[in-house]
């Protein structure tokens, strides 16, 4: 039997195993919003296609599936490149379906024609043009497989108007083998060897953790490497949750705002291991000045991410979970005793830790955003959360402040840094987890970017609790203008915002503020009590500012405390 | 340093873009860049000449391999391979410079495939540095206009470059 393109868009997504899709209609794709009126595919009807790509990027952080949105030609295709870009940086598995104009109207300028293919081209991991329906399913089966392994990353499919209503037999392929891509996910036994051998040689080791400890599921096996080689764990922002706050081995987070513990870790090691982790430059500061003294192991699934940004002594490529197993399977028939060899060490990073820790002035009289977050980090213990945030000020003092015991618990934009990620991103997690307690961390300049996106909250009855630290001004780009330009703050003082509580209510959503420390908590409780999607206006001090920091270009021990 | 680098590419809709934009979003230099046919139809191969220090090397190779409609990458600078490159030359023909031109061929070993009354076209075929000695010698005689295929490069011996199939998996 043949089915039209349309029909083998959906039965190609159901016999993939997607259950939910983010999108928003329009002509090009019409064809597919005919055959989903009567589908079992869900699908979540955003308010700006921005917000379907970041919902879809959600969804894919906080369950491991791929997202999948889908969108009209033009505009709505165009709509969404920040959300690719977004995925792409932070390298979560997302398939982007984007509609087009028929295939014989391309490249006539026709109406809401965009060459997304083209616009898309490097922030995409790879993307498609369906010129015939006899491919649709083949290329669906591809896109799944490429975006969801080796480092996962974005693949746009675009969609001619005329492929979706040309028939085709259907059969959705069951195996796949492409010769150009075959990532490799075994370590090399030998690289691994050569690392533990580094390990034991070491004295002062520090595991460098990122994003893709969290990819390929390899808390576990992290925790217990870390526990028995006793080496202390610091993470990246895209780490953050791999390996648990609480524990003793942790530094917390490294890097321009990293602790200062993590940061002169770094610096004063003599063996970094970095475990799915990209040296970027907001951890790495001055690149001459960084482990200068230390030996590198990089074991990563992307041979392009080893040696790029720093040198590196013994490169592991591979899947970071199948390399930390066959170093736990190393330090098993080992000797060594850890805990001796690595007491003096421990007991330094400790003393640093006691005497600089994360702090700030607390006051009586007005909210300081980072009292907000140790008040709704104590609120929520056992509430199993799932975290989001804006980006800036906010961001960061979620990363330092919130105590994170589990993966998938904190989505955060770390590459792009895009202001608008978190609250979309937050219901795309709240829908895959409609029963789960779904923060977003915002600022008052980022809420703005993608606010709409409470009609969808209301629509979808999606529970999100948003919480802004609403300051009046666009914190980070203010802190910079103090630090680095003289106190000159052009055009970041934002004294026109909405009254958040009246926006919430305009939408059908709830409305809480608190002006004075004292309400904090009392808010923090309703807000968690109310099964709606809930927007907390926390009136905050204006001129607080992230500390530590290290200023872009200096060396990782050369910090701003307090 | 200069380098020569062969790829193996799905011969594709949109593969050159995704190259041409690889190096030009990550500010690779490109020198010259060729791209034709192979035995096997579904594949393509590109010779890139490019500039760089081993780091840069290293990432355009990496990279390179990461694009997925890449298949294959060599290196084969360190290698012993064999390359050429063509031009075609058109050049101002003159009663008194007509001799020197064609000397000037045959000492190249090149081939003049068109002559008109104004001007004599001339192909040459060669290693870069030979192609680009002619144009020297040529251009006091009144060089009009020049175009070159930019280096294609093969391995000696043995050493080749091929289309291997992929694994067969369940897509998970």
């Amino acid at each position: 039997m043949k089915l039209t393109g349309a029909q083998i868009f959906v039965e190609s997504l159901l016999a993939e195993g997607v259950e939910l899709i983010f999108g928003y209609p329009g002509g090009a794709v019409l064809p597919i919003y005919d055959t989903l009126y009567d589908s079992e595919l869900k699908h979540i009807r955003v308010r700006h296609e921005q917000g379907a790509a970041h919902m879809a990027e959600g969804y894919a952080r906080a369950t491991g599936k791929c997202g999948v949105c889908l969108v009209t030609s033009g505009p709505g295709a165009t709509n969404t490149v920040t959300g690719i870009a977004n995925a792409y940086m932070d390298s979560i598995p997302m398939v982007v379906f984007t509609g087009q104009v028929p295939v014989a109207l391309i490249g006539n300028d026709a109406f809401q024609e965009a060459d997304i293919i083209g616009i898309t081209r490097s922030c995409t991991k790879h993307s498609y043009l369906v010129r015939n329906t006899r491919d649709l399913a083949q290329t669906i089966k591809e896109a799944f497989y490429i975006a969801s392994t080796g480092k996962p990353g974005p693949v746009v499919i675009d969609l001619p108007k005329d492929i979706l209503t040309g028939e085709a037999k259907f059969a959705y392929p069951e195996s796949i083998a492409l010769r150009s891509y075959n990532p490799t996910y075994k370590g090399h036994p030998a690289q691994i060897k050569k690392a533990f051998k580094a390990i034991q040689d070491a004295h002062r080791p520090v595991l460098y953790v990122g994003g893709g400890i969290i990819t390929s599921d390899a808390s576990e096996e992290l925790v217990k490497f870390a526990e028995k080689s006793r080496i202390p764990v610091t993470t990246t922002l895209m780490g953050l949750g791999s390996f648990p706050s609480k524990s003793e081995l942790s530094l917390g987070m490294l890097g321009m705002h990293g602790t200062y513990t993590a940061n002169m870790a770094m610096h004063e090691t003599d063996l970094i291991i970095a475990l799915g982790a990209r040296f970027d430059d907001r951890v790495t500061g001055r690149l001459d000045a960084f482990a200068a003294n230390s030996k590198v192991i990089h074991a990563d699934i992307d041979p392009g991410s080893i040696g790029k940004n720093v040198g590196v002594d013994i490169p592991v490529v591979g899947d970071v979970k199948d390399i930390l197993h066959g170093l736990n399977d190393l330090a098993k028939k080992d000797h060594t005793d850890w805990a001796d060899k690595h007491d003096k060490w421990l007991k330094t990073l400790r003393k640093w830790q006691k005497a600089n820790p994360l702090k700030y002035t607390r006051s009586k009289d007005t909210i300081k955003p980072q009292y907000v977050l140790e008040m709704v980090d104590k609120l929520t213990k056992g509430k199993d959360p799932i975290f989001a945030t804006e980006v800036g000020q906010a961001q960061m003092w979620a990363a330092q402040y919130l105590q994170f015991t589990g993966p998938r618990t904190f989505m955060t934009s770390g590459g792009l840094g895009t202001m608008g990620f978190g609250f979309p991103a937050a219901l795309g997690a709240q829908a895959a987890f409609p029963d789960r307690l779904v923060i977003n961390i915002a600022g008052d300049g980022s809420i703005q970017m993608n606010s709409q996106e409470l009609a969808t909250a209301v629509e979808y009855n999606l529970k999100t609790k948003v919480f802004i630290l609403n300051n009046g001004t666009l914190g980070m780009v203010r802190q910079w203008q103090e630090f680095f330009f003289k106190k000159r703050y052009s055009y970041s003082t934002m004294t026109e915002f909405p009254d958040f509580v009246k926006l919430a209510e305009a939408y059908g959503a709830v409305g809480l503020r608190a002006t004075k420390p004292s309400e904090v908590q009392k808010v923090i409780k309703k807000a968690l009590s109310i099964d709606k999607p809930v927007f907390v206006d926390f009136v905050v001090e204006m001129e607080e500012n992230v500390f530590p920091m290290v200023p872009a270009g200096k060396a990782l021990n050369d910090m701003l405390l307090v | 340093m200069r380098h020569t680098i062969s790829v193996l590419v799905e011969n594709r809709f949109g593969v050159l873009s995704r190259i041409a934009g690889l190096f030009s979003g990550r500010g690779f230099n490109i020198e010259s860049l060729t791209v034709g046919p192979t035995e096997d139809p579904s594949v393509s191969r590109m010779t890139i000449v490019t500039r760089g220090d081993n780091k840069i090397i290293e990432q355009i190779n990496k990279q390179l391999n990461k694009l997925i409609d890449v298949i294959r990458v060599r290196d084969v600078t360190s290698e012993t391979y064999v390359d050429r490159e063509m031009m075609l030359v058109k050049v101002n023909a003159t009663e008194k410079n007509r001799p020197e031109i064609l000397r000037m061929t045959e000492i190249f070993r090149g081939k003049v495939v068109d002559v008109c009354p104004k001007t004599y076209t001339v192909e040459i075929t060669g290693s870069t540095e030979k192609v680009e000695a002619f144009l020297e010698m040529i251009k006091p005689l009144g060089l009009q206009e020049v175009a070159r295929t930019g280096k294609i490069a093969l391995s000696r011996g043995v050493r080749m470059l091929t289309a291997k199939p992929g694994t067969k998996n369940n897509g998970k």
